[in-house]
């Protein structure tokens, strides 16, 4: 490694990673896009060769990013938090909408999604402010600023409505629990969802009943030695009885029937055969085509461009958030693992990456990137193969789409670039 | 832990990932889920449906060719389309709106552009159908029948439907069920199992070829010829004498319950509901709700027996020790219940057992009935006896034919009465009416049928049923070859049958006797009522008779319920011996009786109610 250029430092090993996620993407976006008139690889009104555009974009980005002087994202990490902010207001006005969802600006040739761009300014912004010297991530003060900076994106995307993307700003909290923001808020959010979803299980009698065979069992088998007070337990078991309580009320209430459907497909509420059936047949269609295409691939999957259901258009949106079930039709079983291990290897090593940092902006920053990525993976494909309800976000460097491809890429090679002039930081 | 927190989410996230996708591409995976994707077509090869025979092998339902003319939008060129509709026979509004149709569900998917043309139109279309690119011709089987008779009993067969689809995944959308009869009870035996072909589709939805070589491909296995126990000739020739008149007939083969016959009237002809008139025929007799062509009353229809009831009682009665055939009672032109006397025809005086049937005497049967009852020291106990005598010959409950459908008819029992009347509060007087078979009982034409097969051989029935065979000798349901036995011992029986054959010696039929033939038969004359309009009015009664011969070794036993007939004697006796005749003899030596049956109607007797005028009933003349 000489050190010099703007290639010098880079980690190659995660650039690898990198060029094959895309590939392997693009692969599958030209499987299911491929029609009966069948062109060249280049005609850009198609949707893979478009994509393959994108792909141009995104490497010019890259490009880009990589000559710029790393310390340029730092010093201008707030002036871009702040534009993006004003394109993302700016899109009440001159939004266009698409698909019911006033997310984008139409630029002729291209429609940009500035909540893509705000993924990217967000994590920037939120490194610089952890990492200001004067900001104390134990001060209730700043803790309430951090807040502020990822929730004000999530909370202007939320009415486009894009309720996908605004749930993704949520993942950088795992910046904020690697900096020290204490731990235990990470558990009452676990113990809420569990609550959450139990209740409407198993109603609220028996949520209270197993809390409290929970505190019992805890009293019976502790050591003896291990004090524990009562009256704030009982207080806890009061707090979630009431909590369970609030959920009904709100499940029947304030949900509306499109959101109970969803609930009720996710977590087997609806026992009627009948209905299932039919929830199944209308907001459950998408998942369960899905499945069935994943399912059918098997253990080797049907073959490059076999695949019948992909070929019948069975599956909507599978270009988009559905490319998932492209692979595990086509390329089965060991295609999906290989995927999911390459997205794995991918993560671990990004993480590795952003711990070696000496600079705590470049740890900081490097945290959102891996923290927003797991979380478009993680919602994704659990969306896909049927374990998390239906949000629609894309699966990062696969999903066809220009904004997606290109900020993430911008998101990621920000990061290798910061990480390439680590040496230099400590001097 | 803070430093692991990201890397360990990352960790359970794959390894959940991968545990989901085992469990849906290792375990939930199977290799037969190729049948229903949807990318892979199913060319299906149908076998012939089997026909149907008669007892005696005589053909009933057989196969015709239909053709339809069938159209792959996409790859229509310009046609002549006024030279097209003509040899269509359809108008260009409804040409246009048929390819319209058939674009919209889907361009390149064939539709039936005309469905089920005739031989004759499908020659003339034939040589020309190369000047029209797109449509083709496909040949497709229907029904042929070779009788005008049997439209309810054979039943007919009609496309699946949504429902038929959901709950049985052998049927494709387009295919024939079976849907009232034995079309429906036997279709499987019937429509034997269709072949299936795998083609792989490309992208293209071009066929390249048998998906993994037909490996998973089947032969198609032929239906079944089944023969019923129908004979075809006495069938066609009860439906003619049902000519004009409403009601139900079955006749059977005493020794092993076979159906002879099941006639309802009125009727239709079976080939109405096949070919392109079919939706119209089948509107026109489905919502003909006064005369229901459609509702196969031998089976359906439940009246009261009437007097042919009285044999039973008079059974029960022998069985019980309560009178012996010497027993009398005093006919007063009726009897009384409390103060009230109730009426009788048979001309009053001393009656004993055989009298008693023959002349149909109330009196005497309602003293039999309350000797039943007396014998109990509760009438609750006797209700009982009374109840399982009478359930022993296949009364108040389905019998379990191989007949889709079917009427339990009505014998009442002891909560019956207490619903109705209160506990306590009623005894034999109360109910004193199903002595004679009026009331609250109320049978089937098939039951009355059966009870009078039990009679004829002295004690026991087989299960009614109309198939004789699968193929040419396949066994039957071991059920219809049981014997069930009545609650009567055998000798009781020969007193009473020997009053039914005196009905035709000296009796209510003694005008309608077979030279030959020794009949044993009872008449029964049932009063009625309906609404119309919300108002109750009487009917002319109805007519009932049922009747076995010969009366030694009987061959048919048979039960006729013309509806509005009034006497007994009148229609259902006069078809009644007809049948008899034509049956045992093969022809009819009384011409002038048969000739007045298939000329009289009672149509005049149905639309009385509906004239809006008053009008008479039970009228001397006929």
């Amino acid at each position: 490694m000489s050190g010099k250029g703007p290639f010098g430092r880079i980690d190659w090993i995660t650039v690898i990673l990198y060029v094959l996620l895309v590939f392997i993407g693009w692969i599958n976006i030209y499987s299911t896009s491929l029609s009966d008139t069948a062109t060249s690889i280049f005609d850009f009104s198609t949707l893979y060769g478009k994509q393959l555009f994108f792909i141009g974009l995104a490497f010019l980005g890259i490009i880009f990013v990589l000559f710029v002087e790393s310390s340029f994202f730092e010093r201008f990490a707030s002036i871009f938090y702040v534009v993006s902010i004003v394109l993302l207001l700016g899109l009440f006005v001159f939004g266009k909408k698409i698909a019911g969802a006033t997310s984008w600006y139409d630029l002729g040739f291209f429609n940009f999604q500035p909540s893509e761009l705000a993924k990217v300014t967000t994590a920037l912004a939120l490194a610089k402010f952890l990492s200001d010297i004067q900001t104390d991530i134990r001060s209730g003060k700043h803790q309430l600023y951090a807040l502020t900076i990822i929730l004000l994106p999530a909370l202007l995307i939320l009415p486009q409505p894009d309720p996908g993307s605004a749930l993704i700003y949520f993942s950088l909290f795992f910046v904020l629990f690697r900096e020290g923001f204490p731990l235990y808020y990470l558990g009452i959010l676990l113990v809420i969802v569990l609550l959450f979803a139990t209740t409407l299980m198993f109603g609220t009698v028996w949520v209270v009943i197993g809390l409290i065979t929970l505190a019992l069992l805890v009293y019976t088998f502790k050591k003896a030695t291990l004090k524990i007070p009562v009256l704030p337990v009982i207080g806890v078991i009061v707090v979630s009885t009431l909590f369970s309580l609030s959920v009904n009320f709100v499940f029947e209430k304030v949900f509306e029937q499109r959101h109970r459907d969803r609930f009720a497909l996710w977590l087997g509420l609806e026992k009627d055969e009948k209905k299932l059936e039919e929830i199944r047949k209308t907001i459950g269609y998408n998942t369960y085509q899905s499945e069935k295409a994943i399912e059918s691939g098997g253990f080797f999957g049907k073959g490059f461009l076999e695949g019948t259901r992909t070929k019948g258009d069975f599956v909507p949106e599978q270009h988009s958030d559905y490319i998932f079930s492209s692979v595990g039709e086509e390329w089965g079983f060991l295609g999906t693992t290989t995927v999911i291990l390459l997205f794995s290897f991918f993560f671990l090593r990004l993480i590795h990456i952003a711990e070696r940092q000496k600079s705590d902006f470049s740890r900081m920053y490097g945290y959102g990137v891996i923290s927003l990525l797991v979380f478009h993976y993680f919602i994704n494909i659990g969306m896909v193969i049927g374990l998390l309800p239906t949000i629609g976000v894309p699966l990062p460097f696969f999903s066809y789409g220009g904004s997606g491809l290109i900020f993430f890429s911008m998101l990621l090679f920000i990061f290798l670039k910061l990480d390439s002039n680590r040496l230099k930081d400590g001097i | 832990m803070k430093k692991l927190l990201l890397s360990s989410v990352v960790v359970i996230i794959g390894f959940t990932f991968i545990g989901r996708l085992s469990y849906l591409q290792l375990f939930r995976f199977s290799p037969d889920q190729i049948l229903d994707d949807p990318a892979i077509k199913k060319i299906y090869d149908y076998p012939e449906r089997g026909y149907i025979y008669d007892r005696d092998g005589k053909l009933m339902v057989g196969n015709q060719p239909a053709y339809d003319v069938m159209v792959i939008p996409r790859e229509v060129k310009p046609l002549d389309t006024v030279e097209f509709c003509q040899l269509l026979g359809i108008n260009k509004l409804e040409f246009l709106s048929k390819m319209e149709k058939a674009r919209i569900y889907s361009p390149r998917l064939p539709s039936v552009l005309v469905p089920q043309l005739s031989k004759e139109d499908y020659a003339k279309l034939q040589e020309k159908m190369r000047h029209y690119v797109g449509f083709y011709i496909q040949k497709r089987s229907l029904r042929y029948y070779n009788t005008h008779s049997a439209a309810n009993v054979l039943g007919y067969i009609s496309e699946v439907n949504e429902g038929d689809l959901q709950n049985n995944p052998y049927y494709v959308a387009g295919e024939l069920k079976g849907r009232t009869g034995i079309e429906m009870e036997y279709e499987e035996i019937l429509r034997g199992r269709k072949g299936v072909k795998h083609i792989q589709k490309d992208r293209f939805n071009r066929d390249i070829g048998p998906y993994k070589n037909g490996k998973l491909d089947t032969l198609p296995k032929q239906g079944k010829e089944i023969h019923i126990t129908l004979d075809k000739e006495l069938q066609e020739y009860g439906e003619k004498l049902m000519h004009g008149k409403r009601g139900g007939i079955v006749a059977i083969e005493p020794k092993t319950g076979e159906i002879l016959a099941m006639i309802s009237g009125p009727t239709y002809d079976p080939a109405l509901l096949v070919g392109r008139e079919r939706s119209k025929n089948y509107s026109k007799l489905h919502y003909d709700t006064i005369a229901k062509p459609t509702w196969d009353r031998s089976i359906l229809a439940q009246p009261s027996p009437g007097s042919p009831f009285k044999t039973l009682n008079a059974l029960i009665a022998l069985q019980e020790g309560v009178i012996d055939p010497s027993t009398k009672f005093r006919c007063y032109h009726g009897f009384y219940v409390g103060n009230t006397l109730r009426g009788c025809h048979c001309g009053g005086g001393v009656r004993d057992l055989n009298s008693g049937i023959y002349q149909s005497c109330n009196a005497y049967f309602a003293g039999v009935f309350r000797k039943i009852y007396d014998k109990y020291s509760t009438t609750d106990e006797g209700m009982d006896v009374w109840d399982k005598h009478i359930k022993s010959f296949g009364l108040g409950d389905y019998l379990g034919t191989d007949l889709p459908t079917g009427a339990p008819g009505r014998i009442p029992d002891k909560e019956y009465y207490d619903k109705w009347y209160g506990d306590g509060r009623w005894a034999a007087s109360t109910i004193i009416s199903n002595s004679i078979g009026q009331g609250e009982v109320a049978a089937t034409p098939l039951q009355l049928a059966n009870m009078t097969a039990a009679i004829a051989n002295r004690g026991y029935f087989y299960t009614p049923h109309v198939i004789k065979s699968v193929g040419n000798s396949g066994a039957i349901d071991p059920k219809f070859t049981t014997p069930h036995y009545t609650t009567i011992d055998r000798k009781y029986f020969e007193p009473v049958i020997h009053g039914m054959a005196d009905v035709y010696n000296y009796g209510t039929a003694k005008w309608l006797k077979i030279p030959g033939v020794d009949i044993a038969g009872k008449t029964g004359t049932v009063e009625n009522y309906i609404r119309v309009d919300g108002e109750r009015m009487q009917l002319t009664d109805h007519s009932v008779f049922v009747a076995f011969a010969p009366v030694e070794n009987p061959q048919i036993a048979l039960a006729v319920y013309i509806e509005n007939g009034y006497f007994g004697a009148r229609y259902a006796g006069h078809i009644a011996s007809l049948l008899i005749e034509k049956y045992i003899k093969g022809e009819i030596t009384r011409k002038d009786l048969e000739t007045r049956m298939l000329e009289k109607t009672l149509e005049h007797e149905y639309a009385k109610p509906y004239t809006g005028e008053p009008f008479k009933i039970n009228e001397r003349e006929w």
